[in-house]
Protein backbone atom coordinates (compact mmCIF):
# COMPACT_ATOMS: atom_id res chain seq x y z
CA UNK A 1 0.00 0.00 0.00
CA UNK A 2 1.33 2.95 -0.52
CA UNK A 3 1.34 6.53 1.02
CA UNK A 4 0.02 9.98 0.40
CA UNK A 5 2.26 12.67 -0.78
CA UNK A 6 1.68 16.16 -1.91
CA UNK A 7 2.90 18.09 -4.94
CA UNK A 8 2.90 21.32 -6.57
CA UNK A 9 3.37 21.09 -10.39
CA UNK A 10 3.54 24.13 -12.65
CA UNK A 11 1.19 24.52 -15.25
CA UNK A 12 0.49 26.54 -18.39
CA UNK A 13 1.67 28.15 -21.08
CA UNK A 14 4.29 30.87 -22.46
CA UNK A 15 1.49 33.89 -21.66
CA UNK A 16 0.57 32.60 -18.50
CA UNK A 17 0.92 29.88 -15.65
CA UNK A 18 0.79 28.72 -12.04
CA UNK A 19 1.16 25.75 -9.72
CA UNK A 20 -1.31 23.50 -8.91
CA UNK A 21 -1.80 21.63 -5.54
CA UNK A 22 -2.53 17.69 -5.72
CA UNK A 23 -2.17 14.90 -3.52
CA UNK A 24 -1.61 11.47 -4.98
CA UNK A 25 -0.56 7.87 -3.87
CA UNK A 26 3.10 6.86 -4.37
CA UNK A 27 4.27 2.93 -3.81
CA UNK A 28 7.56 1.69 -2.79
CA UNK A 29 10.66 2.12 -4.96
CA UNK A 30 8.68 4.54 -7.20
CA UNK A 31 10.44 7.49 -8.69
CA UNK A 32 8.60 11.66 -9.68
CA UNK A 33 7.92 10.24 -13.11
CA UNK A 34 6.01 7.49 -11.81
CA UNK A 35 3.81 9.64 -9.51
CA UNK A 36 3.04 12.17 -12.62
CA UNK A 37 1.82 9.56 -14.62
CA UNK A 38 -0.64 8.94 -11.84
CA UNK A 39 -1.62 12.71 -11.86
CA UNK A 40 -2.16 12.17 -15.49
CA UNK A 41 -4.17 9.22 -14.99
CA UNK A 42 -6.41 10.23 -12.20
CA UNK A 43 -6.51 13.94 -11.62
CA UNK A 44 -5.34 16.06 -14.52
CA UNK A 45 -5.32 14.07 -18.23
CA UNK A 46 -4.34 17.08 -20.00
CA UNK A 47 -1.04 17.48 -18.00
CA UNK A 48 1.69 17.51 -20.66
CA UNK A 49 5.08 16.17 -19.43
CA UNK A 50 8.01 14.54 -22.02
CA UNK A 51 9.69 11.41 -21.61
CA UNK A 52 10.32 7.82 -23.15
CA UNK A 53 12.41 5.71 -21.42
CA UNK A 54 12.16 5.67 -17.93
CA UNK A 55 15.57 4.13 -17.71
CA UNK A 56 17.55 7.32 -17.63
CA UNK A 57 19.05 7.31 -21.15
CA UNK A 58 16.87 9.10 -23.45
CA UNK A 59 17.35 12.19 -21.40
CA UNK A 60 13.35 13.43 -22.36
CA UNK A 61 12.62 13.83 -18.73
CA UNK A 62 14.49 16.41 -17.73
CA UNK A 63 12.29 19.04 -15.40
CA UNK A 64 13.01 20.84 -12.13
CA UNK A 65 12.30 19.41 -8.81
CA UNK A 66 12.55 21.41 -5.64
CA UNK A 67 14.53 23.89 -7.97
CA UNK A 68 17.29 21.27 -9.08
CA UNK A 69 17.41 19.96 -12.91
CA UNK A 70 16.74 16.72 -12.66
CA UNK A 71 15.42 13.33 -14.62
CA UNK A 72 12.29 13.01 -13.29
CA UNK A 73 12.79 9.35 -14.00
CA UNK A 74 15.98 9.09 -12.08
CA UNK A 75 14.31 10.81 -8.58
CA UNK A 76 13.26 8.63 -6.09
CA UNK A 77 10.20 9.47 -4.01
CA UNK A 78 11.85 8.30 -0.79
CA UNK A 79 14.87 10.69 -1.01
CA UNK A 80 11.41 13.23 0.17
CA UNK A 81 10.92 13.73 3.78
CA UNK A 82 7.12 12.07 4.54
CA UNK A 83 4.67 15.18 4.13
CA UNK A 84 7.03 17.49 1.96
CA UNK A 85 5.43 19.26 -0.70
CA UNK A 86 7.19 18.70 -4.02
CA UNK A 87 7.99 21.01 -6.25
CA UNK A 88 7.94 20.33 -10.01
CA UNK A 89 8.33 22.69 -13.14
CA UNK A 90 9.84 22.69 -16.29
CA UNK A 91 12.78 23.55 -17.02
CA UNK A 92 14.14 27.51 -16.05
CA UNK A 93 16.01 28.08 -18.66
CA UNK A 94 14.04 27.75 -22.13
CA UNK A 95 10.81 28.49 -23.28
CA UNK A 96 7.90 26.88 -21.88
CA UNK A 97 5.43 24.77 -24.24
CA UNK A 98 3.20 23.54 -21.95
CA UNK A 99 3.29 22.42 -18.82
CA UNK A 100 6.30 20.20 -17.90
CA UNK A 101 7.79 20.88 -21.86
CA UNK A 102 9.74 22.75 -22.71
CA UNK A 103 11.07 23.91 -26.30
CA UNK A 104 14.67 23.10 -26.19
CA UNK A 105 15.38 23.75 -30.26
CA UNK A 106 18.35 26.26 -29.15
CA UNK A 107 20.35 22.89 -28.56
CA UNK A 108 19.70 21.82 -31.65
CA UNK A 109 20.87 25.02 -33.32
CA UNK A 110 23.92 25.18 -31.19
CA UNK A 111 24.55 21.62 -32.13
CA UNK A 112 24.41 22.25 -35.95
CA UNK A 113 26.96 25.43 -35.11
CA UNK A 114 29.74 22.89 -34.46
CA UNK A 115 31.20 21.13 -37.50
CA UNK A 116 31.35 17.65 -37.58
CA UNK A 117 34.14 15.30 -37.05
CA UNK A 118 36.91 15.67 -40.47
CA UNK A 119 38.60 12.87 -40.79
CA UNK A 120 42.25 12.78 -42.79
CA UNK A 121 41.22 13.24 -46.50
CA UNK A 122 43.27 9.80 -47.53
CA UNK A 123 41.45 7.39 -44.90
CA UNK A 124 38.56 5.11 -46.43
CA UNK A 125 35.78 3.96 -44.59
CA UNK A 126 36.56 1.05 -41.68
CA UNK A 127 40.36 2.23 -42.05
CA UNK A 128 40.38 4.41 -39.07
CA UNK A 129 43.04 2.58 -36.14
CA UNK A 130 43.39 4.13 -32.96
CA UNK A 131 44.81 3.18 -29.32
CA UNK A 132 42.64 2.75 -26.29
CA UNK A 133 44.57 4.96 -24.64
CA UNK A 134 43.96 7.67 -27.49
CA UNK A 135 40.30 7.99 -27.96
CA UNK A 136 39.68 6.84 -23.80
CA UNK A 137 38.93 10.90 -22.61
CA UNK A 138 36.62 11.25 -25.55
CA UNK A 139 34.44 8.33 -24.66
CA UNK A 140 33.73 10.07 -21.43
CA UNK A 141 32.07 12.60 -23.53
CA UNK A 142 30.19 10.14 -25.70
CA UNK A 143 28.00 9.19 -22.78
CA UNK A 144 26.05 12.18 -22.50
CA UNK A 145 22.18 12.01 -23.20
CA UNK A 146 21.31 15.16 -24.27
CA UNK A 147 19.21 15.67 -21.53
CA UNK A 148 19.64 19.44 -21.64
CA UNK A 149 20.31 19.43 -17.92
CA UNK A 150 23.64 21.26 -17.80
CA UNK A 151 22.36 23.76 -20.27
CA UNK A 152 19.85 24.30 -18.08
CA UNK A 153 21.46 25.11 -15.17
CA UNK A 154 24.30 26.83 -16.52
CA UNK A 155 24.12 30.49 -15.33
CA UNK A 156 25.39 32.21 -18.87
CA UNK A 157 22.22 31.33 -20.38
CA UNK A 158 19.59 30.67 -17.56
CA UNK A 159 20.24 33.89 -15.87
CA UNK A 160 21.06 36.02 -19.08
CA UNK A 161 18.99 34.75 -22.06
CA UNK A 162 20.93 37.60 -24.27
CA UNK A 163 24.00 35.59 -23.79
CA UNK A 164 21.94 32.69 -25.54
CA UNK A 165 23.37 33.72 -28.88
CA UNK A 166 27.05 34.06 -28.30
CA UNK A 167 27.59 30.87 -26.22
CA UNK A 168 26.89 27.13 -27.28
CA UNK A 169 26.94 25.36 -23.56
CA UNK A 170 29.04 22.65 -20.98
CA UNK A 171 26.96 20.29 -23.78
CA UNK A 172 28.69 21.70 -26.58
CA UNK A 173 32.02 22.05 -24.76
CA UNK A 174 32.17 18.51 -24.52
CA UNK A 175 31.68 17.99 -28.09
CA UNK A 176 34.60 20.51 -28.98
CA UNK A 177 36.35 18.65 -26.63
CA UNK A 178 35.79 15.66 -28.12
CA UNK A 179 36.50 16.20 -31.25
CA UNK A 180 39.57 18.79 -30.42
CA UNK A 181 41.15 15.34 -28.84
CA UNK A 182 40.23 12.93 -31.12
CA UNK A 183 43.59 11.76 -32.65
CA UNK A 184 42.14 11.80 -36.23
CA UNK A 185 40.30 15.02 -36.36
CA UNK A 186 41.99 17.23 -39.34
CA UNK A 187 39.87 20.21 -38.41
CA UNK A 188 42.97 22.14 -36.41
CA UNK A 189 40.87 25.66 -35.28
CA UNK A 190 38.68 24.07 -33.08
CA UNK A 191 39.93 25.60 -29.75
CA UNK A 192 40.13 29.27 -31.40
CA UNK A 193 36.39 29.13 -32.48
CA UNK A 194 35.75 27.45 -28.98
CA UNK A 195 36.80 30.95 -27.57
CA UNK A 196 35.84 33.30 -30.55
CA UNK A 197 32.45 31.91 -31.35
CA UNK A 198 30.89 29.21 -29.16
CA UNK A 199 31.29 31.64 -26.14
CA UNK A 200 34.25 29.38 -23.88
CA UNK A 201 35.54 32.58 -22.26
CA UNK A 202 31.95 33.14 -20.80
CA UNK A 203 31.65 30.26 -18.60
CA UNK A 204 33.14 30.39 -15.43
CA UNK A 205 33.85 27.05 -14.68
CA UNK A 206 31.43 27.38 -11.49
CA UNK A 207 30.86 24.19 -12.03
CA UNK A 208 26.87 23.47 -12.06
CA UNK A 209 27.29 21.57 -15.10
CA UNK A 210 29.01 18.73 -13.66
CA UNK A 211 26.51 18.60 -11.00
CA UNK A 212 23.60 18.03 -12.41
CA UNK A 213 24.72 15.97 -15.25
CA UNK A 214 22.97 12.60 -14.65
CA UNK A 215 25.86 10.46 -16.65
CA UNK A 216 28.29 12.14 -14.36
CA UNK A 217 30.81 13.64 -17.07
CA UNK A 218 33.31 15.61 -15.30
CA UNK A 219 32.31 18.91 -17.85
CA UNK A 220 33.90 21.27 -16.32
CA UNK A 221 37.15 19.36 -15.25
CA UNK A 222 37.87 17.16 -18.01
CA UNK A 223 36.41 19.19 -20.93
CA UNK A 224 36.47 23.16 -20.12
CA UNK A 225 39.21 23.62 -18.76
CA UNK A 226 41.56 21.52 -20.64
CA UNK A 227 40.13 23.10 -23.42
CA UNK A 228 40.60 26.67 -21.16
CA UNK A 229 44.09 25.43 -21.11
CA UNK A 230 44.51 24.83 -25.18
CA UNK A 231 43.19 27.76 -25.84
CA UNK A 232 45.78 30.09 -23.64
CA UNK A 233 48.21 27.76 -25.80
CA UNK A 234 47.17 29.13 -28.98
CA UNK A 235 46.32 32.44 -27.75
CA UNK A 236 47.35 33.87 -24.41
CA UNK A 237 50.76 32.54 -24.05
CA UNK A 238 53.17 34.62 -25.81
CA UNK A 239 55.69 31.68 -25.55
CA UNK A 240 53.68 29.37 -27.17
CA UNK A 241 53.10 31.12 -29.35
CA UNK A 242 56.26 32.47 -30.71
CA UNK A 243 57.29 28.26 -30.50
CA UNK A 244 54.45 27.73 -33.23
CA UNK A 245 55.44 30.32 -35.23
CA UNK A 246 59.42 29.09 -35.57
CA UNK A 247 58.60 25.71 -35.85
CA UNK A 248 55.81 26.13 -38.13
CA UNK A 249 53.99 23.47 -36.19
CA UNK A 250 49.99 23.86 -36.47
CA UNK A 251 48.54 23.01 -33.04
CA UNK A 252 50.00 20.04 -31.32
CA UNK A 253 51.17 16.55 -31.65
CA UNK B 1 17.61 38.59 -13.37
CA UNK B 2 15.53 39.13 -16.98
CA UNK B 3 17.03 35.70 -17.29
CA UNK B 4 14.54 32.82 -15.16
CA UNK B 5 11.82 35.64 -15.91
CA UNK B 6 13.11 35.96 -19.54
CA UNK B 7 9.74 36.54 -22.00
CA UNK B 8 8.67 32.91 -22.86
CA UNK B 9 10.10 30.67 -20.32
CA UNK B 10 7.60 29.45 -17.62
CA UNK B 11 6.37 32.18 -15.25
CA UNK B 12 7.56 31.68 -11.92
CA UNK B 13 8.51 34.73 -9.26
CA UNK B 14 10.93 32.89 -7.16
CA UNK B 15 14.79 33.27 -8.15
CA UNK B 16 14.85 29.21 -7.04
CA UNK B 17 13.25 26.90 -5.76
CA UNK B 18 15.43 25.34 -3.56
CA UNK B 19 14.68 24.03 -0.66
CA UNK B 20 17.78 22.89 0.56
CA UNK B 21 20.83 24.78 2.60
CA UNK B 22 21.94 26.63 -0.88
CA UNK B 23 23.27 29.41 0.90
CA UNK B 24 25.87 27.48 3.49
CA UNK B 25 29.30 26.70 1.39
CA UNK B 26 28.68 29.96 -0.36
CA UNK B 27 28.66 31.68 3.44
CA UNK B 28 31.22 28.94 4.84
CA UNK B 29 33.65 29.73 2.51
CA UNK B 30 33.32 33.79 2.75
CA UNK B 31 33.89 33.24 6.19
CA UNK B 32 37.02 30.91 5.59
CA UNK B 33 38.41 33.31 3.25
CA UNK B 34 37.72 36.29 4.68
CA UNK B 35 39.09 35.16 7.71
CA UNK B 36 42.73 34.44 6.26
CA UNK B 37 42.99 37.29 4.21
CA UNK B 38 42.56 39.61 7.95
CA UNK B 39 45.11 37.36 9.31
CA UNK B 40 47.43 37.23 6.60
CA UNK B 41 47.68 41.21 5.96
CA UNK B 42 47.52 41.74 10.07
CA UNK B 43 51.17 38.87 9.54
CA UNK B 44 51.92 40.57 5.93
CA UNK B 45 52.37 44.45 7.97
CA UNK B 46 53.49 43.22 11.60
CA UNK B 47 56.84 42.72 9.67
CA UNK B 48 58.20 40.60 13.03
CA UNK B 49 57.98 37.31 15.09
CA UNK B 50 58.84 35.62 11.41
CA UNK B 51 62.08 33.57 12.10
CA UNK B 52 63.31 31.33 14.64
CA UNK B 53 67.34 31.71 14.67
CA UNK B 54 67.87 29.03 17.16
CA UNK B 55 66.03 26.62 15.28
CA UNK B 56 66.22 27.60 11.98
CA UNK B 57 62.59 28.51 11.50
CA UNK B 58 61.19 30.63 8.95
CA UNK B 59 57.23 31.56 7.95
CA UNK B 60 55.59 30.69 4.55
CA UNK B 61 54.91 34.68 4.80
CA UNK B 62 58.50 35.46 4.73
CA UNK B 63 59.92 33.28 2.42
CA UNK B 64 62.44 33.95 0.45
CA UNK B 65 63.06 37.17 2.84
CA UNK B 66 64.42 39.49 0.38
CA UNK B 67 64.47 43.26 1.81
CA UNK B 68 66.90 44.75 4.15
CA UNK B 69 65.07 44.81 6.31
CA UNK B 70 64.90 41.26 6.77
CA UNK B 71 66.52 39.27 10.12
CA UNK B 72 70.13 38.62 8.60
CA UNK B 73 69.85 34.96 8.70
CA UNK B 74 66.85 34.46 7.42
CA UNK B 75 68.40 36.08 4.11
CA UNK B 76 68.87 33.32 2.32
CA UNK B 77 68.76 34.13 -1.31
CA UNK B 78 70.70 37.35 -1.22
CA UNK B 79 68.98 41.01 -0.61
CA UNK B 80 66.80 42.75 -3.28
CA UNK B 81 64.53 45.13 -1.91
CA UNK B 82 65.63 48.13 0.25
CA UNK B 83 64.24 48.56 3.87
CA UNK B 84 61.99 51.26 3.00
CA UNK B 85 60.79 53.02 -0.05
CA UNK B 86 60.21 56.38 -0.04
CA UNK B 87 60.17 56.50 3.71
CA UNK B 88 57.57 53.46 4.31
CA UNK B 89 58.70 50.10 6.11
CA UNK B 90 58.85 47.92 3.73
CA UNK B 91 57.42 44.39 4.90
CA UNK B 92 59.34 42.10 3.35
CA UNK B 93 56.36 39.79 3.12
CA UNK B 94 54.86 42.40 0.40
CA UNK B 95 57.44 41.72 -1.66
CA UNK B 96 56.40 38.25 -2.31
CA UNK B 97 53.06 37.97 -1.84
CA UNK B 98 51.87 38.80 -5.39
CA UNK B 99 53.06 35.32 -6.32
CA UNK B 100 51.17 32.55 -4.07
CA UNK B 101 48.11 35.40 -3.82
CA UNK B 102 47.76 35.27 -7.88
CA UNK B 103 48.41 31.79 -7.80
CA UNK B 104 45.44 30.92 -5.80
CA UNK B 105 43.49 33.63 -7.00
CA UNK B 106 43.80 32.55 -10.74
CA UNK B 107 43.64 28.86 -9.68
CA UNK B 108 40.46 27.00 -11.37
CA UNK B 109 39.22 25.75 -8.25
CA UNK B 110 39.51 28.95 -6.76
CA UNK B 111 37.82 30.51 -9.24
CA UNK B 112 34.41 28.74 -8.68
CA UNK B 113 34.29 28.98 -4.98
CA UNK B 114 35.28 33.24 -4.90
CA UNK B 115 32.44 34.01 -7.86
CA UNK B 116 29.98 31.74 -6.36
CA UNK B 117 30.81 33.03 -2.80
CA UNK B 118 31.80 36.55 -3.26
CA UNK B 119 30.40 37.80 -6.81
CA UNK B 120 27.63 35.33 -6.40
CA UNK B 121 27.66 34.39 -10.03
CA UNK B 122 26.31 32.33 -9.32
CA UNK B 123 25.28 31.82 -5.23
CA UNK B 124 24.70 28.41 -6.23
CA UNK B 125 23.04 26.21 -9.13
CA UNK B 126 19.76 26.71 -10.18
CA UNK B 127 19.55 30.69 -7.94
CA UNK B 128 19.86 33.17 -10.21
CA UNK B 129 22.35 35.76 -10.23
CA UNK B 130 21.81 39.29 -8.80
CA UNK B 131 24.09 40.77 -11.95
CA UNK B 132 22.19 42.10 -14.88
CA UNK B 133 24.92 41.38 -17.21
CA UNK B 134 27.68 38.76 -17.71
CA UNK B 135 30.77 38.55 -19.71
CA UNK B 136 31.85 35.61 -17.74
CA UNK B 137 36.14 35.73 -18.32
CA UNK B 138 35.87 36.96 -21.74
CA UNK B 139 37.06 40.78 -20.44
CA UNK B 140 39.80 42.58 -18.63
CA UNK B 141 40.52 42.01 -15.91
CA UNK B 142 39.20 38.61 -16.05
CA UNK B 143 40.60 37.64 -19.22
CA UNK B 144 43.84 37.54 -17.06
CA UNK B 145 42.81 34.45 -15.32
CA UNK B 146 44.02 33.00 -18.73
CA UNK B 147 47.49 33.42 -17.39
CA UNK B 148 47.39 30.96 -14.33
CA UNK B 149 50.67 29.20 -15.72
CA UNK B 150 52.91 31.61 -15.23
CA UNK B 151 51.71 31.75 -11.49
CA UNK B 152 52.05 28.12 -11.24
CA UNK B 153 55.48 28.31 -12.85
CA UNK B 154 56.29 30.74 -10.14
CA UNK B 155 54.39 28.29 -7.40
CA UNK B 156 56.81 25.84 -8.44
CA UNK B 157 59.72 27.87 -7.46
CA UNK B 158 58.37 28.94 -4.02
CA UNK B 159 57.75 25.51 -3.04
CA UNK B 160 61.34 24.76 -3.83
CA UNK B 161 62.41 27.58 -1.60
CA UNK B 162 59.90 26.26 1.33
CA UNK B 163 61.32 22.43 0.85
CA UNK B 164 64.83 23.95 1.09
CA UNK B 165 63.70 25.91 4.80
CA UNK B 166 62.33 22.35 5.88
CA UNK B 167 65.66 21.03 4.79
CA UNK B 168 67.60 23.09 7.09
CA UNK B 169 65.31 23.26 9.82
CA UNK B 170 66.74 19.42 10.39
CA UNK B 171 69.17 21.39 12.82
CA UNK B 172 69.49 22.12 15.90
CA UNK B 173 71.42 26.14 17.29
CA UNK B 174 74.62 24.85 16.65
CA UNK B 175 74.02 23.15 13.62
CA UNK B 176 74.18 19.28 14.18
CA UNK B 177 71.62 17.12 13.11
CA UNK B 178 67.82 17.04 14.82
CA UNK B 179 64.81 17.06 14.60
CA UNK B 180 62.04 19.44 15.89
CA UNK B 181 57.95 19.67 16.07
CA UNK B 182 58.95 22.87 13.85
CA UNK B 183 60.80 20.59 11.09
CA UNK B 184 57.40 18.76 10.97
CA UNK B 185 55.27 21.59 10.91
CA UNK B 186 57.73 23.25 8.03
CA UNK B 187 57.72 19.58 6.19
CA UNK B 188 54.20 19.06 6.23
CA UNK B 189 53.25 23.24 4.80
CA UNK B 190 55.64 21.91 2.33
CA UNK B 191 54.33 18.70 1.06
CA UNK B 192 51.32 20.46 0.95
CA UNK B 193 52.05 23.29 -1.28
CA UNK B 194 53.62 20.27 -3.35
CA UNK B 195 50.18 18.60 -3.70
CA UNK B 196 48.29 21.71 -4.23
CA UNK B 197 50.64 22.83 -7.06
CA UNK B 198 51.24 19.37 -8.65
CA UNK B 199 47.15 18.85 -8.57
CA UNK B 200 46.76 21.69 -10.49
CA UNK B 201 44.80 21.82 -14.08
CA UNK B 202 47.30 23.25 -15.62
CA UNK B 203 50.04 21.16 -14.32
CA UNK B 204 47.30 18.60 -15.91
CA UNK B 205 47.78 19.86 -19.34
CA UNK B 206 51.16 20.48 -19.32
CA UNK B 207 51.90 17.31 -18.21
CA UNK B 208 49.97 15.70 -20.93
CA UNK B 209 46.78 17.31 -21.40
CA UNK B 210 47.87 19.47 -24.49
CA UNK B 211 48.53 15.78 -26.35
CA UNK B 212 46.22 14.29 -29.23
CA UNK B 213 48.13 11.13 -29.30
CA UNK B 214 49.09 9.37 -25.82
CA UNK B 215 50.35 6.60 -27.49
CA UNK B 216 53.37 8.54 -28.95
CA UNK B 217 54.32 9.76 -25.83
CA UNK B 218 54.20 6.95 -23.13
CA UNK B 219 55.89 8.71 -20.34
CA UNK B 220 54.09 12.36 -20.49
CA UNK B 221 50.91 9.94 -20.54
CA UNK B 222 51.74 8.20 -17.14
CA UNK B 223 52.74 11.65 -15.57
CA UNK B 224 49.21 13.11 -16.84
CA UNK B 225 47.85 9.69 -15.25
CA UNK B 226 49.16 10.34 -12.30
CA UNK B 227 48.39 14.09 -12.40
CA UNK B 228 44.79 13.41 -13.27
CA UNK B 229 44.66 11.19 -10.16
CA UNK B 230 45.85 14.39 -7.75
CA UNK B 231 43.63 16.73 -9.47
CA UNK B 232 40.70 15.36 -8.63
CA UNK B 233 41.50 16.41 -5.14
CA UNK B 234 42.18 19.44 -5.85
CA UNK B 235 40.20 21.58 -3.99
CA UNK B 236 40.88 19.30 -0.94
CA UNK B 237 44.79 20.43 -1.27
CA UNK B 238 43.33 24.11 -1.86
CA UNK B 239 42.25 24.38 1.57
CA UNK B 240 44.06 22.24 3.59
CA UNK B 241 47.53 23.74 2.04
CA UNK B 242 45.77 27.11 2.56
CA UNK B 243 45.31 26.24 6.20
CA UNK B 244 48.39 24.68 6.30
CA UNK B 245 50.50 27.83 5.49
CA UNK B 246 48.29 29.90 8.54
CA UNK B 247 48.60 27.27 10.80
CA UNK B 248 52.66 27.11 9.85
CA UNK B 249 52.41 30.88 10.39
CA UNK B 250 50.78 30.91 13.41
CA UNK B 251 53.29 28.24 14.85
CA UNK B 252 56.70 30.03 13.98
CA UNK B 253 54.83 33.16 15.71
CA UNK B 254 54.36 31.49 18.47
CA UNK B 255 57.47 30.33 18.86
CA UNK B 256 59.78 33.32 17.84
CA UNK B 257 57.51 35.53 20.31
CA UNK B 258 58.37 33.23 23.00
CA UNK B 259 54.81 31.60 24.14
CA UNK B 260 56.07 28.02 23.01
CA UNK B 261 59.54 26.74 22.69
CA UNK B 262 60.32 24.07 19.72
CA UNK B 263 60.41 20.81 20.93
CA UNK B 264 63.13 18.61 19.75
CA UNK B 265 62.36 15.11 19.36
CA UNK B 266 66.28 14.45 19.06
S1 LIG C 1 31.08 25.47 -15.44
FE1 LIG C 1 30.80 26.89 -17.14
S2 LIG C 1 29.55 25.79 -18.63
FE2 LIG C 1 29.39 24.71 -16.66
S3 LIG C 1 27.54 25.57 -15.72
FE3 LIG C 1 29.30 26.75 -14.95
S4 LIG C 1 29.51 28.50 -16.35
FE4 LIG C 1 28.17 27.00 -17.35
S1 LIG D 1 26.55 16.49 -20.60
FE1 LIG D 1 25.35 15.45 -19.01
S2 LIG D 1 23.87 17.00 -18.35
FE2 LIG D 1 24.70 17.71 -20.29
S3 LIG D 1 23.28 16.98 -21.84
FE3 LIG D 1 24.89 15.43 -21.65
S4 LIG D 1 24.16 13.95 -20.14
FE4 LIG D 1 22.86 15.79 -19.95
S1 LIG E 1 12.44 9.05 -19.47
FE1 LIG E 1 14.32 8.70 -20.54
S2 LIG E 1 15.77 9.74 -19.27
FE2 LIG E 1 13.95 9.89 -18.10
Amino acid sequence: MGRQVKLRIWRGNKENGDFQNVNVEANEGEVVLDVIHRVQATQMPDLAVRWNCKAGKCGSCSMEINGKPRLACMTRMNTFEEDETITVTPLRAFPVIRDLVTDVSFNYKKALEIPAYSPPANLGPGEARMEQIDVERSQEFRKCIECFLCQDTCHVIRDHEENKKSFAGPRFFIRIAELDMHPLDTLRNRKRTAQEEHGLGMCNITKCCTEVCPEHIRITDNAIIPMKERVVDQKYDPIRWLGSKISKREGIS
Amino acid sequence: MAGVRAEGRASIKERTLRVDRWWLQPAITVFVLVSFIIYATFRAFENGYYFVESSHLVSPFYSPCLSASCEPGAQLFGVVAPQSILGFGLSPALLILIFPLGFRLTCYYYRKSYYRSFWMSPPACAVAEPHKKYTGETRAPLILQNGHRWFFLAGLVFNVILTYDALISFKHEDGSFGMSVGTIVLLTNATLLWLYSLSCHTCRHIMGGRLRHFSKHPVRYKGWTIVSKLNHYHPVFAWISLFGVALTDVYVRFVATGAISNYYFF
